[in-house]
């Protein structure tokens, strides 16, 4: 029996090996035709580069200076980094008002909160886009309140079921001791919601880097993200640089991947603790 | 402590209830009333009534075959996209040497965006059509069967996720009484381990469902809706109705409305459907 299980084992391990493989081969096809000459990209694509298709760094350059890279690197991540922050702070605050003050206006604006997370962009896309424009809000720093509207459902949601399992007592000790509601939540409450904060972090980080239609519409004619820059390469079918667009696909990719290999277990934990919750 | 607290209501409802209220709840009501008017800009609009819903079906036919194309679409994602993270989550839960570096290395895709999957898919697709001469944009079903391939890449390593936790959550004793039983391995699946980890099937179905049905990124990246607008699913359709010809806005908000109700209806049934057959723990 022994022998036998451990190379049915064996096997599987090999198969997931090669699974594995191939699931990474999509990356690695971009990554060797990012260092070929643009016209072989289409016609050799899966060949590897050799002394006559090899360009060395010249569609990085190329590509960087086309999308202006690293300035949509820079707007991403300031959008990002700013949209989760002021998320993660404002929605848990939120959520736990409206958890712990049962009036029927609170429960009504949780109810609201809700409905928001399965309304899909494209109803809202053209009227929010209409109105951040009127309201000035069409620049990096007033996309982050759009952000936050349009994220609150999901995060109160994920927050609210979280605050609902915490003791009253723990809260009402606070209060008794002399806390102010602003110092309970802040010292007492805050701390508490770290696991469900970093989930509501991750979830929403991955949504905002990677998001094109709303910042598209928004602020794309000024400011390009990086997805808007990869976007921008394609101008009309057959016209465009490959060898730009592979570099930048590259250039997209390794943010992203730096980020999961450092921080994996946050990551994981995120996904699934959000997705029992959703 | 309710009320100290509700003398705080501003502090801790502006923030967020200002951004909802200015990102989404005036959009979802001013989308409805424009869904109603025939306009170019917001401030010259005009009451038409049920016309803009009209002209949705049958100014051509872009709306229901990107509907037909989305719910084929959907239906062959859902089943493939679970199946084959399930799949993996059993074979990832037997404790095989490599089981987490498998996992880090399948669910990787799930984090790159979806305008930069869709031109990767587009790179490997048109090489292997290179053979045949012809490219993505040839035939429409290139583009859906590009469309599968993209989804299952990125979707199978979340759901796996999902399913793993389901797997490592099952009591052991229960397995055991069945292999005592004589269980096979078949029937241990099919009538202890499926019925027990329902709740993640229903999170999986729900969440690959939706994501299906909504998908624009990967859509406007891989194809563009080619040829002929024949792989444009009802997302990109909406959005090539608003931003293609001038005077068809209305047009657009309407089918903008339509398909919220779709998923607003599919996301109410579904999760009826799969609640009740969980099994109670």
């Amino acid at each position: 029996m022994k022998p036998a299980k451990s190379r049915s084992s064996l096997f599987l391990s090999l198969f997931l090996g090669l699974l594995s493989l191939f699931f990474l081969y999509p990356i690695f096809l971009v990554l060797i035709n990012s260092f070929k000459g643009q016209f072989y990209i289409s016609e050799e694509p899966f060949s590897l580069p050799d002394a006559r298709t090899f360009v060395g760094l010249y569609n990085y350059q190329n590509g960087i200076q086309k999308t202006e890279f690293f300035s949509a690197f820079g707007y991403s991540l300031f959008i990002t980094v700013c949209s989760v922050a002021a998320i993660v702070l404002f929605t848990a605050m939120t959520a736990w008002y409206l958890v712990r003050v049962k009036t029927r206006a609170a429960g009504g604006l949780y109810y609201l909160f809700v409905f928001s997370m399965i309304v899909p962009f494209q109803m809202v896309m053209f009227t929010m886009s209409k109105i951040a424009n009127l309201l000035h809000l069409d620049n990096p720093l007033g996309i982050i309140l759009l952000y936050l509207g349009f994220g609150s459902g999901l995060s109160v949601f994920l927050y609210s079921g979280f605050i609902k399992s915490i003791p009253l007592e723990i809260e009402e000790a606070a209060a008794i001791d002399g806390c102010k509601p602003l110092q309970t939540f802040f010292l007492v409450v805050f701390p508490i919601l770290k696991p469900t904060a970093v989930t509501v972090a991750i979830l929403n980080a991955m949504w905002i880097w990677n998001d094109y239609l709303l910042p598209y519409l928004v602020i794309g004619s000024r400011y390009r993200t990086i997805p808007i820059a990869v976007q921008y390469l394609q101008s009309g079918y057959g016209s465009r640089d490959m060898g730009a667009l592979m570099a930048t696909l590259i250039l997209a990719i390794i943010p992203i991947v730096v980020f999961y290999l450092t921080s994996q277990k946050y990551i994981i934990k995120g996904v699934m603790s959000g997705a029992v919750k959703g | 402590m309710q009320k100290s607290l509700r003398k705080y209501a501003a502090v801790f409802l502006l923030p967020t209830g200002i951004a909802f209220v200015v990102a989404f709840f005036i959009p979802f009501l001013f989308g409805l009333y424009l869904s109603f008017t025939e306009f170019t800009t917001v401030s010259n609009t005009h009451w038409v009534g049920w016309n803009n819903y009209l002209r949705a079906f049958t100014d051509n036919q872009d709306f229901l075959n990107a509907l037909w194309f989305t719910v084929v679409f959907t239906v062959v994602s859902v089943l493939t996209v679970n199946l084959l993270a399930f799949g993996l989550a059993l074979l990832l839960t037997r404790g095989l040497r490599g089981s987490n570096l498998f996992r880090t290395v399948f669910f990787m895709p799930n984090l790159i965006g979806g305008i930069v999957l869709g031109y990767i898919w587009q790179l490997m697709i048109n090489g292997l059509l290179l053979g045949a001469g012809v490219d993505i944009t040839y035939d429409p079903r290139y583009g859906f069967w590009g469309l599968v391939a993209v989804m299952n890449w990125q979707m199978i390593g979340y759901m796996m996720i999902i399913y793993i936790a389901g797997l490592q959550n099952l009591p052991g004793d229960v397995l055991e009484a069945a292999q005592i039983d004589g269980a096979s391995p078949w029937q241990k699946l099919y009538h202890v381990t499926i019925p027990m980890v329902m709740p993640s099937v229903t999170i999986c179905t729900f969440l690959t469902l939706t994501n299906s049905f909504k998908l624009f990124d990967q859509n406007f990246a891989l194809t563009a809706g080619a040829p002929m607008k024949k792989t444009a699913m009802l997302a990109l359709d909406i959005y090539n109705t608003f931003y293609g010809r001038i005077g068809d806005e209305g047009v657009g908000q309407a089918k903008a409305v339509i398909f919220f109700l779709l998923v607003a209806a599919i996301a109410f049934i579904q999760l009826r459907l799969t609640r009740k057959r969980e099994v109670e723990q």
